[in-house]
Parts: C-alpha cells; sequence; structure tokens
C-alpha cells in the first residue's frame, strides 16, 4: 500500500483536473493528481481540439453573449455563471504561454480561444509539473474515504501498472473524472464510464440534470473521428439519392434529420465540397483525422463513407454532479466538482454547450475548485490523524455471496438501454420505465453478487458506474414528462413552463428525483 | 485497434506502457511492450504521437483487429505520419509541420456558409 498525504487531491487527468492541479498549487496548496489514464493522453480534451467561449472583456459584448446563449437554454442557466466562465477563460487561457505555442493568425495576432488537444493537455501537465503538483498517472481512484462527519477524506484505488493499492488522504478532494459515453466507441471517451458520478454518490453527492445525456456526434461507422469536415458534407442514402439533413452545427435539427435516417437504413457522407486549400492545410490543422481513412484506404475527399452517431451521454451533455456555491462545492462537504464530472446546466441549460462554453466551463470550474478546495485545505487542515472509512459499495463490497460475472456482457446491457435512438434520443415514458426496469434488476444483481479486486476491481466498478449513470439517465427522463433541448419526449413533445427548473437526481440503491426549490424565470421565446 | 508493436523499430523505452490512457500495453521481459488487452484501446492513435521510435502500428477500426502484415505496414509510409503531421519531438523544427490549428474556425465557417449555399440551391432546383 501506498499511502500519500496532500492538501488538496485531484482525481481525474484531463483538462478540468489540469486547471484544478495549477489553481491549486498555485494559491499555495500541497496538490496530488491521481488518473486512471495518463495526463496528457486521457479524457476527451486530449483526441480533440477545444474552442473556448471567447468575448472580449467589453460589457455590451458580454452581454449580448448571455443573452443570445440564454435563448437556447430553455431557462435552466444562470447569466451569472455564464458571465463568470466568459471572465474566467479570458483572463487565463492566455497564461498557458510559454507551454502551449499559440500561434500567430493570418493578421499576426496570437490564436488563444482554440488548441489543439495533445498539445494543451501537454502543456497543462507541464505547467502544474512546474507548480509542484505531483502527478500520479495510471491511478485508478475506485471509493472515496469519509470522515466520521461524512467530509470527504481522500480516495483509494489501484497502480494499474504494479496492482499495488493507493490510498491519499486530503483537506479537500475535486472529481474531475468527466462524464460518461457508455464506451459508445466516442474517440476519447473509453476512460469516461461516470466513475466519479459513482464514487460521489456513495459518498451522498446529488447530480443534476442526467436527463441532458443524450448527445450524439457524427463519424465515420468504424471509426469515431473529430467532426469539423462534417460541416462541409453532403448525405446519401444507400441508392445514392442525396438527403435533406438539416447542416451540422448550424441551426436545424441535424441529430433528429440523422437519427431518422440511419434508422431507415445506411447513410452515406461524401466530403468533396471541401476547398483545396482547407484539404492542403488540414493536416497541420488537425493531424489526427486522416489518418483513420488513409489506413483505412478511404479517400476522405472524393469516396462516399457509411456514418453513424456515437452517443456522447454526458459529455456533450450537460448533467453532472450538482454544485451548490461559487466554487464548485458539491452537495458533500470536501467535495468539489470540476468538469464534465459536474453539471453544465449553470451556462448551458437543456442545449450542449458544445465545445466552446464546455471547454469555457472545464476552465473555469477546475480553476475555482482548486482554489477552492486549497482554502478549505488550509482552514480546516488535512485531518489526517482522524479516523476514516471507506465508502464503496457495489462490486467491492457485495450485500450478498459473490458470484462470477461477464462484466463485459453487463456493460453491453447497459449500452442496449443507452446507445439506441428509440431508447436515449427519442425518448418516451413507457421505453425509460422498461429501460429503468432491466437496468434496476441489473443494479440489484451487481449489488448484491458483484465482487472485485485489485486491477479487475477497475472495470468492475468502472461498469457499475455505468449502470447508476443509465438508471440516472432514465429516472430523470420519467421526471421531466416534457422535451426541453435536447430531452425529447416524443410522447410529451411540447416544452412546459411549469418544468423550467433544475432537476435533481442522486441515490443508487433507491434512486430519487426532486426539483430544484427556487423556480427560473422563463428567458426564451 | 492497436494491432503491432514493430519489435525491430522498438527502443523498449516503455513510454508507450506509461501513457497509454487505457492500459493495452504490459511492459515485456525483453523491454519491448505487449499488447495485452488490445480490447480496451481506444483507437486514438495517442500511443503512436508519443513512440519516437514510430514502432507501433493503430488500424482504422475501432472495434476489431484486422491483422497486418509488419512488413508491409513498414513499406507503407504510415508509420510516424501523425506524430510527424503534428510536428511533434524532432519535427517541431520543421516550419512546414507547425500547427496551424487557429484555421479551424474559418475551416468551419467555410463549411457553414457552403452547405447553406448547397441547400438554398437545392431548394430552388
Amino acid at each position: 500500500m501506498l499511502n500519500l498525504e496532500t492538501d488538496v487531491l485531484i482525481i481525474g487527468g484531463g483538462m478540468a483536473a489540469g486547471w484544478a492541479a495549477i489553481a491549486a498549487a498555485q494559491s499555495g496548496a500541497d496538490v496530488v493528481l491521481v488518473d486512471k489514464g495518463y495526463v496528457g493522453t486521457s479524457g476527451v480534451t486530449a483526441t480533440g481540439g477545444p474552442g473556448h467561449w471567447w468575448v472580449p472583456p467589453d460589457p455590451k459584448l458580454r452581454q449580448e453573449a448571455v443573452q443570445r446563449r440564454m435563448a437556447t437554454a430553455f431557462g435552466l442557466a444562470e447569466p451569472d455563471w455564464m458571465a463568470r466562465i466568459i471572465e474566467t477563460t479570458w483572463d487565463n487561457l492566455p497564461t498557458l504561454a510559454g507551454y502551449y505555442d499559440f500561434q500567430k493568425t493570418d493578421d499576426g495576432k496570437p490564436h488563444y480561444n482554440g488548441l489543439r488537444g495533445p498539445e494543451y493537455m501537454r502543456a497543462l501537465r507541464h505547467k502544474a509539473l512546474d507548480a509542484g503538483v505531483r502527478i500520479f498517472d495510471q491511478f485508478p481512484a475506485l471509493e472515496l474515504l469519509l470522515h466520521e462527519d461524512g467530509a470527504v477524506a481522500g480516495a483509494q484505488g489501484v497502480q494499474r501498472l504494479s496492482g499495488t493499492p493507493w490510498r491519499a488522504r486530503a483537506g479537500g478532494v475535486i472529481m474531475a473524472t468527466g462524464g460518461c459515453a457508455f464506451r459508445s466507441g466516442l474517440l476519447g471517451s473509453h476512460t469516461n464510464t461516470g466513475d466519479g458520478y459513482l464514487m460521489a454518490a456513495e459518498a451522498g453527492a446529488e447530480l443534476s440534470g442526467m436527463e441532458f445525456s443524450n448527445a450524439y456526434s457524427i463519424s465515420p461507422l468504424w471509426c469515431s473521428t473529430r467532426t469539423a469536415l462534417f460541416t462541409y458534407a453532403r448525405y446519401f442514402d444507400a441508392a445514392g439519392h442525396e438527403l435533406d439533413i438539416a447542416s451540422f452545427a448550424g441551426a436545424g435539427d441535424f441529430l433528429g434529420d440523422m437519427a431518422k435516417a440511419l434508422q431507415a437504413g445506411p447513410v452515406y457522407c461524401l466530403l468533396n465540397e471541401v476547398p483545396e486549400d482547407v484539404r492542403r492545410q488540414f493536416p497541420q490543422i488537425q493531424p489526427a483525422t486522416p489518418v483513420p481513412f488513409l489506413r483505412k484506404g478511404v479517400d476522405l475527399y472524393n469516396d462516399k463513407f457509411q456514418v453513424t452517431l456515437f452517443a456522447e451521454g454526458t459529455i456533450r451533455g450537460t448533467g453532472g454532479l450538482c454544485v451548490t456555491g461559487a466554487n464548485c462545492q458539491t452537495t458533500v462537504p470536501g467535495l468539489f466538482a470540476a468538469g464534465d464530472a459536474a453539471t453544465r446546466e449553470l451556462i448551458a441549460g437543456a442545449t450542449s454547450g458544445g465545445g466552446a462554453q464546455n471547454s469555457a466551463w472545464a476552465l473555469s470550474s477546475g480553476l475555482w475548485s482548486g482554489a477552492g478546495a486549497a482554502a478549505l485545505a488550509r482552514r480546516a487542515g488535512r485531518r489526517v490523524n482522524e479516523p476514516v472509512r471507506p465508502s464503496g459499495g457495489i462490486a467491492l463490497r457485495p450485500s450478498g455471496t459473490a458470484k462470477p460475472f461477464d462484466t463485459r456482457g453487463l456493460a453491453k446491457a447497459v449500452q442496449n438501454e443507452t446507445l439506441p435512438f428509440d431508447k436515449n434520443l427519442f425518448r418516451t415514458g413507457a421505453g425509460s420505465s422498461a429501460s429503468l426496469a432491466r437496468l434496476d434488476a441489473l443494479w440489484w444483481d451487481s449489488r448484491a453478487h458483484l465482487h472485485a479486486e485489485g486491477l479487475s476491481a477497475v472495470h468492475a466498478r468502472e461498469t457499475a458506474a455505468m449502470i447508476a449513470t443509465a438508471r440516472w439517465t432514465h429516472a430523470a427522463t420519467l421526471a421531466r414528462p416534457e422535451s426541453r433541448g435536447m430531452h425529447r419526449r416524443t410522447d410529451a413533445p411540447q416544452t412546459i413552463a411549469a418544468h423550467a427548473r433544475r432537476l435533481r437526481i442522486g441515490g443508487l440503491d433507491e434512486i430519487w428525483t426532486a426539483p430544484e426549490v427556487a423556480a427560473l424565470e422563463e428567458v426564451f421565446a | 485497434m492497436i494491432e503491432l508493436v514493430l519489435e525491430s523499430l522498438c527502443t523498449g523505452c516503455g513510454e508507450c506502457v506509461s501513457v497509454c490512457p487505457t492500459h493495452v500495453f504490459d511492459a515485456g521481459a525483453d523491454g519491448v511492450p505487449v499488447i495485452a488487452r488490445a480490447e480496451d484501446c481506444q483507437t486514438c492513435f495517442m500511443c503512436e504521437l508519443y513512440c519516437q521510435a514510430d514502432a507501433l502500428y493503430v488500424g482504422p477500426d475501432h472495434d476489431q483487429k484486422r491483422p497486418v502484415d509488419a512488413q508491409e505496414i513498414i513499406n507503407s509510409g504510415l508509420l510516424g505520419q501523425y506524430r510527424r503531421d503534428s510536428g511533434w519531438h524532432e519535427w517541431a523544427a520543421y516550419p512546414e509541420y507547425a500547427s496551424q490549428f487557429w484555421r479551424m474556425s474559418q475551416v468551419m465557417n467555410g463549411g457553414r456558409e457552403i452547405t447553406a449555399a448547397r441547400k438554398l440551391r437545392l431548394k430552388e432546383t
């Protein structure tokens, strides 16, 4: 057993975790970061290229940006929080200079708001290390540790490369484990199995907005890629007829059109309208994208290729751990949430925050939680001499007799309830009730009999986290008997003013839902 | 999905074992890493980006292995392409591989305009 003591413990290794580590270290705290994978390659930023919500400090421009986005938040976002992330992002992103090579645009100005993923994560890693952060890669956390008063005291897990267990005690803990895409194959999301939701919920944390968990993104059938070039796409059915599908990243219902076309039969994409100069520059714009095409023997710009939609779950959805204050405290003392592990309803409401807003959120919530956890550790200390108890249940401490499980089969059963368009994109009360019943059965069987230790506990807990996340998704769908933003109930297509409030959800063995107490003003037309 | 660790090129540095976000590789007894959990590979190509020996080959299909011939892959010129085009390591010295990522918003805006114009055209005809 490796024992670690620190002021601030960060669980996760993506963009939010990186910013959180930097902020905590810069405020003078001793910081330990543990990641299931490697800080630099883990998570969906590493394989992507996040733009950031980027509005100059002109009060009128910023107010307009917030108002524009409030109009598609369907009453669930907070203008003050939007303004905060715009300001925090503008003020802090350029501080990566020296670690990230901000290129100059054609007019000679440095371009700050869009960063290429692998280089962005490499920069965050090096800046964090230089700030004194101790990074432990390949250190998956399995569960949180709790004080007798219920406050989070640390975490424990296993070192993946050696199999040795580790335990970390800290004055403040930040959950930055990302969202959950249910292992859909979405690029970069294999590690995003909702681990942080499960660990936090076991410690008593509440979630919010789990009905907004049904984003999907377009890609070749055989490999999830980045999507920028699909802005040029033409689509065809198997007979070669061009399909009328709303334009990607524009107004209109691209996702609904594409899902219906895919339900009707195979869909093929053609990118032959990408101009010559873009084709020439693209390997240096996004070098990862052409790679799988070349290897598949598909001419990216001249061949038709079959496409599908990969589920993004809560990654491009907006649900996650509920935050209760300016420093992204969760509902559990000592525990903070950042990035996709936290709800993004405050800044995006019922519509996906897409790349730009979600990135601004990951940066900002990272910085805030880092500062908040450091302040808590300063105030309350590390409390390392107090007794603690582990809070993990499912797969670690079965309530019944252990029996062998096919965890990959279990994951497949969860995917059957979370990936299909007719269950998750186009939702109904009857459908979600049936899904929830099947998921409940999986939960109870696993809760009683699934038991894993050492390295196999990592996979078992990931699977358990997917079951838990899927149950919250369908339970929240049932608790919102209307359509709002990405949440589409085909049996309740209207948006109902009385439901214009965020929906809290929590519980593991028994799931509960409750509207947030204060109703929000209906701001959209 | 990960297909090959090319033993003839691998220097045994162990970087791929350390950086793979999904724990696909185990360190091998002779220093050459072993593909121990191919089914956990997420086809993110990150291992290739970090492999300065260009000794790894990830196939294009995310959910299945399609065995390939090592010598054919070495001859194909595909090895190290992603790392080179990213301007990493020794390629940082070559200005032609410098990142042009700042053009991304131009690319996407261009796509939106071209698609909007095409839709208008289709509507009129």
